[in-house]
C-alpha cells in the first residue's frame, strides 16, 4: 500500500466512530524530551499511526505585545531578543529597522554591511541548532555535539560586538554602538576559514546517510498549495518549492548588493527542510565573505541625534550630548505618528513588526508577525496518518521555537 | 590524569575503609546528580551549551540527562514559567522521588525576570521549594555550573534524616505538596 | 506590465461600496472596509492573486467613539510583489466580524489570538477559544483598560518599580 493510501485510510478511520478500544489517546508534552519547546499535542493513535492531533500552546506566553506598550523604543530591543532566541540579532536588527522606517532615517552603507554580517551569523546559528536537533531525534548525537562547538565560536563573535552570548540586544536605532574592532575581524576571518571544513564533516555524517534518508524522506510532507494557505514562510515554505525570501522580494539593509541563491526543495518533507537549511548555511557563509570583502568605509551609525544615544565620553564633556542623552533616556524624543509594517527574513521566515505610534514615548500598538505561530497550525495536517516517530521528526524539522510561538 | 573526589574521613586499612554512612552517602549523591532539564526558553539554550563540550557539565557527575522524573535527582528549571505551566511543573516535581533538589536557572525562573506581566509566574518558588537560584538573563554556562556545584555541596552535607523531619514536611505542606505519612 | 494595487481595487470596487483606499507616507496601501463586506473583498482579492495572508491582528482605540476596535489584515500578492493593509472598524457594542478561515487556513490561530487579546468575535470560526492565555481567564488582556501586571501579586511593590 502506498503512503497516500495509508493516509487516506487513516483519515477514514479517524472520522468513523465505530472503532472502540482500538484508539488510544496519547499526550505528547508539554514537557517532553523530544519536543524542543513547551507545547502540547493530544494525539489519537491507532497502534503507532496517528489519527488526529489537538494542540495546546501558550505555555510560555509572556505578553510581549502588552509589555512593549509600556517600554520606550530603545528598551523594546531586549524583548525582541527573546522571540526567536536562537537567532536574536535578526530580531533586534529587524526592530531597529522598523523604527528607522517610522522615523525616516538614512542609514549609511557601512551599517548595512555590518548588520548583514550579524544577521547571517545568526541565521547560521539558528540553522545549526535545528539541523543538529533533527539528527538527535533520529538518534545521531555526534553532529549535535560538534555543531554546538561551532556555535560557541559564533557566540565569541557576538561577545565582541555587544557583550552577550545568546540574547544579544545588538546595535542601536540607527546603527551600532561601536565599530567592528580588530579582534572581531580576526575571529570572523578564522571562523570563515575553519567552519566550512567542520560543517562538511557534519554534512558527510547525515546528508547521504542511508538511515537518515530513509527516516526523513516522506516524513511530514506538505504541498505548496497547503503551505501557502497556512501562510508558511522561510525554509519550511522553500522546502515545498515556493521561493519566497524577504531578502530577495523586498530587499532591506543592502541585501541587493550580495550574490546568493535561494534554495528550494520539492516535496516539503523533513529531508527537504533539512537540506534547504544546510544549503542556506552555505549561502550565508558566502554572504558574510562578500560583506567582509567589500565593507565600505563610513560611520557605524546614522546621524540621528534625536534617537541615537551619544557616546559616553561626549555626554560627560559636551552640553549638547548631555541634553540629547537626557531626552532620549527620559523619552522626550519626537517620534512621529504613523503606522508601519516592516518584515525581515528571520531564521524561520518572515518576521514582521506592525507598529502603530501615536507620538508618545512608547508604541501605541506593536504586533509581531511570528512565523512559528502561524505555521505550527499546519502540524496536525502534516502528521495525520504518519507514524509517531515521524511526527517527532516533523516537529523538530519545522524548528518551532517556543519563544516565537507564544510571545 | 583522572581526578577523582577525595575520600571522606575515616579509618582505613588493608582491604577495608570505615566511615559514617552520611559521609559516604553524601559523597555518592553529590557526585552523581542526574538532572532533569525542565528547559522552557532562552535559558534552555544556554543549558544545552552547558551540556556541550566547552562547558561540559558531565564532568561533575551529571552525565545522564534523565527526562523521566522518577529517575532523576535534580530538577533544573531553566526559563520562564507561565501561570499555565505552573501546575505542570508542580506535577513533575511531585513525581520525583526523594531526595530531590531544585535549581532555578535564570531570572525568569527565580523571580519572573523582566516579564512582570499577568501571565508569568513571578518565580517558581510560588509553586515548588527551590534550593539554589542562579541569576542572569541568561546566566553564562560557568554560572550554571557554579549553581550545580552549590547543589553538590548541599547534597554532600545534608543530614540523612532531613527528608523525614517535621520541618521539611511543614515546608512541603506550605506549598500544598502532599507527603505520604509512613 | 504588472498591475498596481489601485488597479486591483478598482476591479473589485464595482461590487463593494465601502472600500476606502489610501496610500500612507510609507508607501503602503491602506483600505478601510465595512465589516459586512470584508469577506467578499478578501475573496475577490484572493482570486485576483493576493493569495498570502501575511498577518491578522487587532487594535483598540478607546478614544474613537463608535469605532473602538479594529481588525487589521495584511495581504501579499506574490507574483507582482504588492502588499495591502485592510482594516475593519468595529464598535465596542458590536464586535462581530466574519471569519476568513475558509479562504486562508492560516487565519485560524491568528483570529483566535485576536479573540483572546481583544474579545473580537469571528463568526463561522471552527473553534474560537483562547489560545495563549489560560482558559479560565475572564477578561481580554490587551484592551487598554487593563494593566500589564497581575494586580494580585504581593511580592513586588509598584512604588519601587516606577509605576
Amino acid at each position: 500500500m502506498s503512503e497516500v493510501d495509508i493516509r487516506k485510510q487513516a483519515a477514514v478511520l479517524a472520522s468513523t466512530e465505530t472503532i472502540d478500544g482500538e484508539i488510544a489517546t496519547l499526550n505528547l508534552g508539554p514537557t517532553h524530551p523530544a519536543t524542543h519547546g513547551i507545547f502540547q499535542n493530544i494525539l489519537q493513535v491507532d497502534g503507532e499511526r496517528i489519527l488526529s492531533a489537538e494542540q495546546t500552546v501558550g505555555y510560555i506566553h509572556r505578553a510581549f505585545e502588552k509589555l512593549s506598550e509600556r517600554r520606550p523604543y530603545n528598551q523594546i530591543t531586549p524583548i525582541t531578543d527573546r522571540l526567536n532566541y536562537c537567532s536574536s540579532p535578526i530580531n533586534n536588527i529587524g526592530w531597529h529597522m522598523t523604527v528607522e522606517k517610522l522615523i525616516g532615517a538614512d542609514i549609511p552603507k557601512r551599517v548595512d554591511y555590518m548588520r548583514v554580517i550579524m544577521m547571517e551569523l545568526a541565521r547560521i546559528a539558528d540553522h545549526l541548532v535545528c539541523n543538529s536537533v533533527i539528527g538527535v531525534d533520529t538518534g545521531a548525537l555526534t553532529g549535535f555535539t560538534y555543531m554546538f562547538q561551532e556555535r560557541e565560536k559564533i557566540y565569541d563573535i557576538y561577545e565582541e560586538i555587544c557583550g552577550a552570548r545568546l540574547t544579544t540586544n545588538v546595535g542601536r536605532i540607527g546603527g551600532f554602538d561601536r565599530d567592528f574592532n580588530e579582534a572581531l575581524i580576526t575571529k570572523l576571518r578564522d571562523f570563515l576559514k575553519e567552519f566550512p571544513a567542520k560543517f562538511d564533516e557534519f554534512c558527510s555524517l547525515l546528508e547521504r546517510n542511508r538511515i537518515f534518508m530513509d527516516r526523513t524522506i516522506g516524513a511530514g510532507p506538505i504541498s505548496a498549495e497547503r503551505a501557502m494557505q497556512y501562510s508558511f514562510a522561510g525554509p519550511n515554505l522553500r522546502a515545498t518549492g515556493v521561493d519566497y525570501d524577504v531578502r530577495v522580494m523586498s530587499p532591506y539593509s543592502s541585501y541587493e548588493d550580495f550574490d546568493f541563491i535561494v534554495p528550494v526543495g520539492t516535496e516539503g518533507d523533513t529531508y527537504d527542510r533539512f537540506m534547504v537549511r544546510q544549503q542556506e548555511i552555505r549561502e550565508s557563509l558566502k554572504i558574510i565573505e562578500q560583506a567582509l570583502e567589500n565593507m565600505p568605509e563610513g560611520n557605524y551609525h546614522a546621524d540621528i541625534p534625536d534617537f541615537y544615544l551619544p557616546p559616553k565620553e561626549e555626554v560627560y564633556s559636551s552640553m549638547e550630548a548631555l541634553i540629547y542623552h537626557f531626552k532620549i533616556v527620559m523619552g522626550e524624543t519626537p517620534i512621529p505618528k504613523g503606522e508601519v509594517y516592516f518584515s525581515v527574513e528571520g531564521g524561520n521566515g518572515e518576521l514582521g513588526y506592525y507598529l502603530v505610534s501615536d507620538g508618545g514615548r512608547t508604541p501605541y500598538r506593536l504586533h509581531f508577525r511570528r512565523p512559528c505561530f502561524i505555521y505550527y497550525q499546519a502540524y496536525p495536517e502534516m502528521i495525520t496518518g504518519s507514524l509517531l516517530s515521524d511526527a517527532i521528526l516533523t516537529m523538530s524539522s519545522m524548528n518551532v521555537i517556543a519563544g516565537e510561538l507564544d510571545a | 590524569m583522572v581526578k577523582i573526589v577525595d575520600a571522606p574521613e575515616g579509618y582505613g586499612g588493608q582491604g577495608f575503609f570505615a566511615t559514617s554512612f552520611d559521609k559516604v552517602i553524601g559523597l555518592a549523591r553529590a557526585n552523581s546528580l542526574w538532572p532533569l532539564p525542565f528547559a522552557t526558553s532562552c535559558c534552555g539554550i544556554e543549558f544545552m551549551a552547558t551540556m556541550g563540550a566547552t562547558y561540559d557539565l558531565a564532568r561533575f557527575g551529571s552525565e545522564r540527562m534523565s527526562f523521566s522524573p522518577r529517575q532523576s535527582d535534580l530538577l533544573i528549571v531553566a526559563g520562564t514559567i507561565s501561570k499555565k505551566l505552573g501546575p505542570v511543573l508542580k506535577q513533575v516535581y511531585d513525581q520525583m522521588a526523594e531526595p530531590k533538589w531544585v535549581l532555578s536557572v535564570g531570572a525568569c525562573a527565580s523571580s519572573g525576570g523582566i516579564f512582570d506581566t499577568y501571565s508569568v509566574l513571578q518565580g517558581i518558588d510560588h509553586v515548588i521549594p527551590v534550593d539554589v537560584y542562579v541569576p542572569g538573563c541568561p546566566p553564562r554556562p560557568e554560572q550554571i555550573i557554579e549553581g550545580v556545584l552549590k547543589i553538590q555541596e548541599l547534597a554532600k552535607n545534608e543530614s540523612l534524616r532531613r527528608r523525614d523531619s517535621p520541618e521539611y514536611k511543614k515546608m512541603l505542606e506550605s506549598y500544598n505538596i502532599e507527603t505520604v505519612d509512613k | 506590465m504588472s498591475k498596481t494595487v489601485e488597479a486591483y481595487i478598482e476591479e473589485i470596487n464595482k461590487d463593494f461600496s465601502s472600500i476606502d483606499l489610501s496610500v500612507d507616507d510609507y508607501g503602503m496601501h491602506n483600505a478601510v472596509v465595512a465589516k459586512n463586506e470584508i469577506h467578499g473583498v478578501m475573496e475577490k482579492l484572493k482570486e485576483a492573486g493576493f493569495n498570502f495572508l501575511t498577518d491578522l491582528t487587532g487594535s483598540h482605540y478607546p478614544e474613537n467613539e463608535g469605532q473602538e476596535f479594529q481588525v487589521v489584515y495584511h495581504l501579499h500578492h506574490f507574483y507582482n510583489n504588492l502588499r495591502i493593509r485592510l482594516k475593519v472598524n468595529l464598535s465596542k457594542d458590536d464586535l462581530e466580524v466574519p471569519s476568513v478561515t475558509d479562504l486562508y487556513a492560516g487565519a485560524n490561530w491568528m483570529e483566535r489570538e485576536t479573540f483572546d487579546f481583544y474579545g473580537i468575535q469571528f463568526s463561522n470560526h471552527p473553534n474560537l477559544s483562547r489560545i495563549l492565555n489560560v482558559d479560565d481567564m475572564d477578561y481580554h488582556p490587551m484592551r487598554k483598560e487593563f494593566a500589564l501586571e497581575d494586580e494580585t501579586r504581593e511580592d513586588k511593590e509598584d512604588k519601587y518599580f516606577g509605576r
